[in-house]
């Protein structure tokens, strides 16, 4: 199933509409995103209806809501894009939802209701809302609630604004689900979901002399069980995780993950690739997932010296980095995804393809997010890409790949095998209905 | 190097030119079409691949807000294929163009390098200076310039050494004539200033992390030249007055 956010007609992408960020919230029951344009979109899936077999839990528009606005910061004569950055969902604690959005500086919490009756048969109102005439009311009723259209509400519950110099690049809701934090080049701040207008400063990298400057935070997470741990990556393709327990300012690490350079390997962009664009943790904890620019790897809690699994999502741009430095692709920063059951993982790259790795079967597959080549409720063909040798049929070579559709976002249903997939302006959702295995 | 407000305004056109250039480089070794084989990157890079770095590196300092991630790798990128090719920058005083056309080129690379390492050198500089200047300026005057290991190496230098220690007496030049170009009404808009860092009250568990406290002559030269430079701005007398 496709769905397509750009307006009909329209055949060249409009630059507000490109989704910067893709999340399933904790459920899968909804999935959000975020646009250029500073706009997000909820998408919630239907419940499976015998009724209607075509529909089987599909995705459907839930809501529309602008989260950002661009703003002007007159001091600094900048503009403050209104981009979406990241969006995570809260733990659901009552009937309402919620959800945390960011742009390059401000953080803002919002509240998703439903509204789906309404008060009828009040004693001073007319059904319009007009005041009744005093003289024509004779007896007192008690109003009911009658059913009424379902009507989803949007509101803005807190902004968490000035807490960051740099540009925003990760937010995390903390397991103990009352504080998050929010990481930007240089510094990382804890908020408490309640208080906006301070927080904590827990990791600050920046030098006392700015020329010296060689490291940027990347990315952070907290871990999912740990409420005192997290981690956060590094453009030196280091990941340091820290322990809020140790003290209060996070800048010694508990450990650091690092793997030693490839000496055969090694190149003018050895840095550039190995800057960690994506962080993850496992959905139990005991592992991390990496992104870098050409590889995915798997770090095991208990090792730092080096990943426990690397998997090559496409090695065959290893002899072309210098073209793709000077196009500056190369700086391109991809997500990447776990499945509920952490046993295959997913990334996306260019000519809108991703990539699925099966940790336990170590077979992989690439697909293709596009609408030429899949209708909708048809079965993804796996896509090769040849780098020269024998070319098989329908295998696209090197030299054709379209590096300007990327997929940069993607995220994986938290129980199912449902993914959401980014490409450009459209979202494409998958569902693999036949069975769980990958093959 | 221009960081006028009025930049901008110009962003657009301006935009275009550094990457027509980039284009323009070198591009027999930068085709994606060629074999596997040739594209291995050579142990020396060419003089394209310095330009290239150069170009991007100008071209992400002239954004009015530059990408924190893409300068620094590009600034470490450059510094390794600058510390391959350092062995040959050394400056002749004379160049002599039949002799070695090459170390002249890459003389001349060196020495546009140096001024354009001094203006990244002094633009990250100026961020700590104006982060210095939104947090407490009373002890500016009572701290002296703090013991900075500089000896007698202009600031902008630093880790930027290996750039071209050949080229440390330009630099001295370099630095003073770039403050002078550049048009001090720029200094009204605090780049990259973090006026939220100074409104944003509670507490910030950040032992000795005060920036303010840290000063050399270099940044109350800077604060001078804001003070003098800029009269129509409305701020109370600066210490020193």
């Amino acid at each position: 199933m496709a769905i397509s956010r750009g307006l009909a007609g329209r055949t060249v992408p409009e630059a507000a509409d490109i989704i910067s960020t893709v999340e399933f919230n904790h459920t899968g029951e909804l999935l959000a995103t975020g646009d250029k344009g500073g706009r997000v979109v909820i998408f919630q899936r239907e419940p499976e209806s015998k009724n209607a077999p075509h529909s089987q839990g599909e995705y459907d528009v839930y809501s529309t809501f602008q989260s950002h606005e661009p703003e002007f910061d007159y001091l600094k004569s900048l503009e403050i894009e209104e981009k979406i950055n990241k969006i995570k969902w809260l733990p659901q604690q009552n009937a309402a939802h919620s959800l945390l959005s960011t742009n390059d500086k401000t953080i803002k919490l919002w509240k998703i209701t439903e509204r789906d009756k309404r008060p009828e048969g009040y004693n001073l109102k007319d059904e319009e809302g007009k005041l009744k005439d005093l003289s024509t009311v004779t007896s007192l009723q008690v109003p009911v609630l009658k059913p009424m259209d379902l009507m989803v509400e949007v509101s803005p519950r807190r902004v968490f604004a000035n807490g960051h110099t740099y540009h925003i690049n990760s937010i995390s809701v903390n397991s103990d689900c009352e504080t998050y934090m929010s990481a930007d080049d240089l510094r990382i701040n804890l908020w408490h979901l309640a208080i906006t207008d301070r927080s904590f400063n827990i990791v600050d990298i920046k030098p006392a002399n700015m020329e010296d400057l060689t490291e940027v935070i990347t990315a952070s997470e907290f871990h999912p069980h740990h409420c005192n741990l997290f981690v956060y990556s590094s453009s030196k393709g280091s990941l340091r995780l820290c322990d809020m327990r140790a003290a209060a300012l996070c800048d010694k690490h508990s450990k650091l993950f690092e793997e030693p350079e490839d000496p055969s390997n090694r190149s003018f962009f050895s840095e550039i690739i190995s800057s960690v664009s994506d962080v993850k943790f496992s959905h139990s904890g005991r592992y991390m997932l990496t992104r870098d620019y050409l590889t995915v790897k798997v770090w095991d809690l208990n090792m730092e010296a080096r990943p426990i699994e690397t998997y090559q999502v496409h090695d065959y741009l290893r002899s072309k980095l210098c073209s793709l430095y000077e196009n500056d692709c190369i700086f391109d920063k991809f997500e990447c995804a776990w499945n509920g059951s952490d046993s295959v993982i997913m990334t996306g790259a260019y000519n809108n393809f991703f990539r699925m790795f099966d940790r336990n079967t170590k077979r992989d597959v690439t697909l293709e997010a596009s609408r030429e080549s899949s209708k909708p409720r048809a079965v993804l063909k796996p896509r090769r890409v040849c780098v020269g040798g024998k070319r098989r049929r329908d295998d696209i070579s090197v030299d054709s790949l379209d590096f300007t559709k990327k997929i940069l976002h993607t995220a994986w249903h938290p129980a199912e095998n449902i993914i959401a997939i980014a490409a450009t302006n459209n979202l494409y959702i998958f569902q693999d209905k036949v069975n769980s295995e990958m093959h | 190097m221009m960081l006028s407000k009025g930049l901008k305004r110009k962003r657009e056109e301006e935009e275009e030119e550094p990457e027509k250039e980039a284009l323009a480089v070198d591009t027999w070794w930068l085709d994606p079409r060629l074999p596997a084989v040739a594209q291995a990157p050579p142990a020396v890079p060419s003089n394209s691949l310095l330009d290239l770095s150069v170009l991007k590196l100008h071209h992400s300092l002239r954004q009015s807000e530059p990408d924190l991630r893409h300068l620094v790798l590009l600034v470490n990128t450059l510094r390794r294929i600058q510390a391959s090719v350092e062995p040959e920058a050394t400056l002749p005083s004379v160049p002599s163009p039949p002799e070695a056309p090459g170390v002249a080129a890459d003389s001349l690379l060196a020495s546009s390098d140096a001024a354009l390492s001094a203006s990244m050198a002094s633009l990250l500089e100026d961020l700590s200076h104006i982060e210095g200047l939104s947090q407490a300026p009373q002890p500016l005057v009572d701290e002296g310039p703090p013991g900075r290991p500089s000896g007698g190496a202009p600031p902008g230098l630093g880790a930027l050494d290996l750039l071209g220690p050949a080229t440390g007496c330009l630099l001295d030049d370099e630095l003073e004539g770039l403050f002078e170009d550049i048009d001090t009404s720029m200094y009204d808009s605090e780049l990259w200033a973090p006026a939220s860092e100074g409104l944003k009250p509670g507490p910030e568990d950040g032992p000795g992390k005060e920036e303010g406290l840290e000063l050399d002559e270099a940044q109350l030269d800077y604060l001078l030249d804001v003070l003098v430079g800029t009269q129509a701005l409305e701020r109370p007398p600066g210490p020193g007055r």
